[in-house]
């Protein structure tokens, strides 16, 4: 984060989510909630198939913030709204999850990070933004 | 039927202490493509902790929430320091707000999660959206 300064553009990050990452997400996190994982659920309830865990967009935005800030253990805050789902389809390919970050303001040890989370050109996350330890 | 009016200010039980194993960390980095060194776990890695904090209150009857009409609406998480191996960590939900907006109810909880000395490690706070019956 060295030279780091008000207006710097971090580069930007892609991941590609697929079913098998959704399920080793639920997993890991110990959240089953079946729209994530049953197409037959995710329908019934209104959506366009299964989506990914809000949760799980918001933890690849803060495995961006680890790769801009070159190690762990650095965000001192990190949060968003989950304003539109992220559908991953039942094929080998999924969906790719894009992660662009802009340095909003460095004083004090704090660097303040406005994220901006896109699948499909589309904003998933709403306001997310984080503050990494200097 | 909307949920319980009493229930903005209202402070839970802490939830059953979580030993943080490094294989869990492991477990949740490799999901979420974190990288884990054996230091910091990944910064979204205590919604584990939080969502048994928030599955507490969901499924208290005396809140009298739908568990399928919720959404996770808003995450957010403050640190003290990150989480490590060795950690045992509990969450005490407090319901900080409660607003009713197009027959929704709007939740808004803060876990404060500390560990086996009682001191702070992590605040999550969570907005849940409780949608009512259409």
């Amino acid at each position: 984060m060295t030279g780091w300064s008000a207006g710097d553009a971090l580069p930007e990050q892609t991941y590609t989510v697929t079913r098998a990452d959704l399920v080793r997400y639920a997993g890991a996190s110990g959240d089953f909630n079946p729209i994530h994982w049953s197409d037959r659920v995710a329908t019934s309830v209104g959506l366009p198939g299964v989506i990914a865990h809000g949760m799980f967009t918001l933890a690849l935005a803060a495995r961006a913030l680890d790769t801009w800030a070159g190690a762990t253990g650095r965000v001192a805050e990190v949060g968003c709204k989950f304003t539109r789902p992220v559908v991953v389809p039942d094929d080998e390919t999924g969906v790719d999850v894009l992660v662009r970050g802009t340095v909003g303001s460095v004083a004090d040890g704090a660097v303040h990070v406005a994220l901006e989370v896109t699948c499909a050109g589309e904003r998933v996350l709403g306001s997310p933004r984080a503050v990494l330890r200097a | 039927m909307a949920v319980d009016p009493s229930l903005a200010g209202r402070t839970f039980a802490p939830t059953e202490p979580y030993a943080v194993s490094r294989e869990k960390i492991l477990e949740f980095a490799r999901a979420t493509g974190c990288g884990y060194d054996g230091g910091a776990a990944p910064a979204t890695f205590p919604i584990v902790v939080a969502f048994s904090a928030m599955t507490g209150l969901m499924t208290d009857p005396e809140v009298g929430i739908s568990l399928h009409r919720v959404v996770h609406g808003e995450q957010r998480f403050s640190y003290t320091r990150p989480v490590v191996a060795g950690d045992v960590l509990t969450a005490t939900l407090t319901v900080d707000s409660l607003r009713q907006i197009g027959g929704a109810d709007i939740i808004g909880t803060r876990s404060e999660i500390a560990d086996a000395e009682g001191r702070a490690v992590c605040t999550a706070f969570a907005t849940l959206v409780h949608r009512g019956e259409q």
